[in-house]
């Protein structure tokens, strides 16, 4: 709050000759501010006016720590940092404490509009451009371990890339894959999916097997899984593929995979 | 204390009357139902119908602080090896106030076995073999969440939290795939920065000395994280 700002104020000019009167000013300004209940961002923190009775200040950010104090309505608070669903406000009288999202959206900005935080819902789970996951499960006998990220080119298309690590009793490897995925029903919270794709794996035998060789093989796949959005930014994933790996000898391998795991989108 | 009673109690009377239909602090506050009023007849003569947009800021500019890492420092044993120093790096996300996902990156290294030392023939690994390096892919809970009070004006929040995941380890010159669960406790020293205590065990299949066989490696850490 600047000092030429203040001057504006039509009520105050003589105040500003004397010494000190910035003061008092800015006093008069919170007081009005307080009074209707719509207050200029001081500082670096957004600020909010409470709406609600009273806003309930927590220790810490989750249901079970204890309210230890409450802020009146029409008071201001300071949003200092968000974690997960909880918010830390500090009070008009410095007292810093923990809200719940529920109760901070129900505070006013500014403008005296209602504020709007940031939460992912399951339109986002439609329409996320950014997807990462992770995935394990059984992969022709081997377990496999996978991270994926992708990108959606409309809310039924996707692209894919896909890094795996194969852990077996015989052989260990790894994989690498880029798939493009079909959703058909893109808008259902549990919504199924097609996909194909291709690359290539590399084997090598576990060292205490004497004979073989490192090989590397091109692979194509087909499968077919579910997304299901099960809260925030979280997404769980299963997923089946069946691989066809063509090798250098006579006859194709054919390899199918189980995958289960959990995804966020951004 | 008393004072916040007194004026709970003058808060939830005007509250009530608030919502049934004082309009004057509906329009102060904007909340209750919002009834909008019949749209206004265009006077005559009035050709430009005014349209005012409110703007909404949606995205507010707030500190989100829902990722952690840091890094551990501890010791553990790996079956039939002994117990060495083991050290890695952990980043976590915190989805909800209960549950986090986690990965942790650890190495540490594998002494002689019992018999190697008592035998005093050949070695059964090389140097590099003797090192462990694992990687995991954790889902967590905190299964209570707490404050610790140090002294009498002083408390801290915590957590006991458990956790189980998968992964894999590097030892004995092949990738094996592990699966670890442990519990640790998690000390706030601010907002921002966490001491961790941790304790996990972590299972592999090893056919190392003969026969196939699940073997469990204790670890206990103690790590610094950072919230970012």
């Amino acid at each position: 709050m600047s000092e030429r700002n203040t001057t504006t104020i039509p009520s105050t000019p003589r105040l500003t000759r004397f010494p000190g009167s910035a003061a008092a000013i800015l006093l008069l300004l919170l007081s009005q501010a307080a009074s209707t209940a719509v207050a200029q961002a001081a500082g670096e923190y957004r600020t909010v006016a409470v709406a609600d009775p009273y806003l309930e200040l927590h220790t810490g950010p989750g249901v079970g720590f204890p309210i230890f104090h409450v802020i009146d309505r029409g008071e201001t608070v300071e949003i200092i940092m968000r974690r997960t669903d909880w918010f830390k406000v500090r009070g008009p009288k410095g007292t810093e404490g923990w809200v719940d999202r529920a109760q901070m959206e129900r505070t006013l900005q500014p403008t005296g509009s209602q504020i709007e935080f940031a939460q992912a819902n399951q339109q986002d789970f439609t329409d996320a451009k950014w997807e990462f996951g992770l995935l394990a499960g059984d992969f022709g006998g081997a377990n496999i371990i996978s991270l994926y990220g992708g990108y959606s080119l409309n809310p039924n298309v996707s692209i894919e890339v896909w890094g795996s690590q194969i852990l077996g009793n015989f052989s260990n490897g790894w994989m690498g894959s880029v798939n493009v995925v079909h959703e058909t029903w893109p808008e259902w919270r549990f919504s199924p999916f097609f996909t194909l794709g291709a690359g290539v794996i590399h084997t090598e035998p576990k060292s205490t097997i004497v004979q073989g060789e490192d090989r590397t093989d091109q692979i194509a796949h087909a499968g077919a899984g579910f997304r299901f959005y099960a809260t925030r930014r979280f997404i769980l994933r299963a997923e089946y593929k069946s691989y066809v790996v063509f090798t250098s000898r006579d006859d194709n391998e054919e390899v199918e995979e189980w995958k289960v795991g959990f995804a966020f989108f951004f | 204390m008393e004072s916040w009673f007194r004026l709970l109690f003058l808060v939830l009377p005007a509250l009530a009357f608030g919502l049934s239909g004082c309009a004057a602090t509906k329009n102060l506050f904007g909340w209750g139902d919002s009834e909008t009023p019949p749209p206004a007849e265009i006077p005559e003569g009035q050709i430009i119908e005014m349209e005012v947009q409110r703007r909404e800021i949606k995205e507010p500019d707030i500190d989100s602080e829902d990722f952690e890492i840091g890094a551990f420092v501890g010791v553990m044993s790996i079956e039939d090896f002994g117990s060495n120093v083991v050290y890695g790096v952990r980043l976590a996300y915190h989805v909800t106030e209960g549950f986090f996902v986690e990965g942790s990156v650890g190495q540490t290294e594998g002494g002689l076995t019992s018999f190697e030392i008592l035998s005093g023939g050949a070695p059964l690994l090389s140097d590099s073999e003797r090192q462990l390096t694992y990687y995991n892919l954790n889902v967590g809970y905190n299964i209570l969440p707490g404050e610790g009070f140090v002294g009498e004006g002083r408390a801290y929040n915590t957590a006991l939290y458990v956790s189980a995941g998968l992964g894999s380890t590097r030892f004995a010159g092949d990738d094996r795939f592990s699966v670890n669960f442990g519990a640790g406790y998690r000390f706030l020293l601010s907002d921002s920065i966490a001491l961790h205590v941790d304790f996990r065990d972590h299972l592999f299949d090893i056919d190392l000395l003969g026969e196939e066989k699940t073997v469990h490696n204790l670890e206990g850490s103690f790590g610094i994280t950072v919230f970012f």
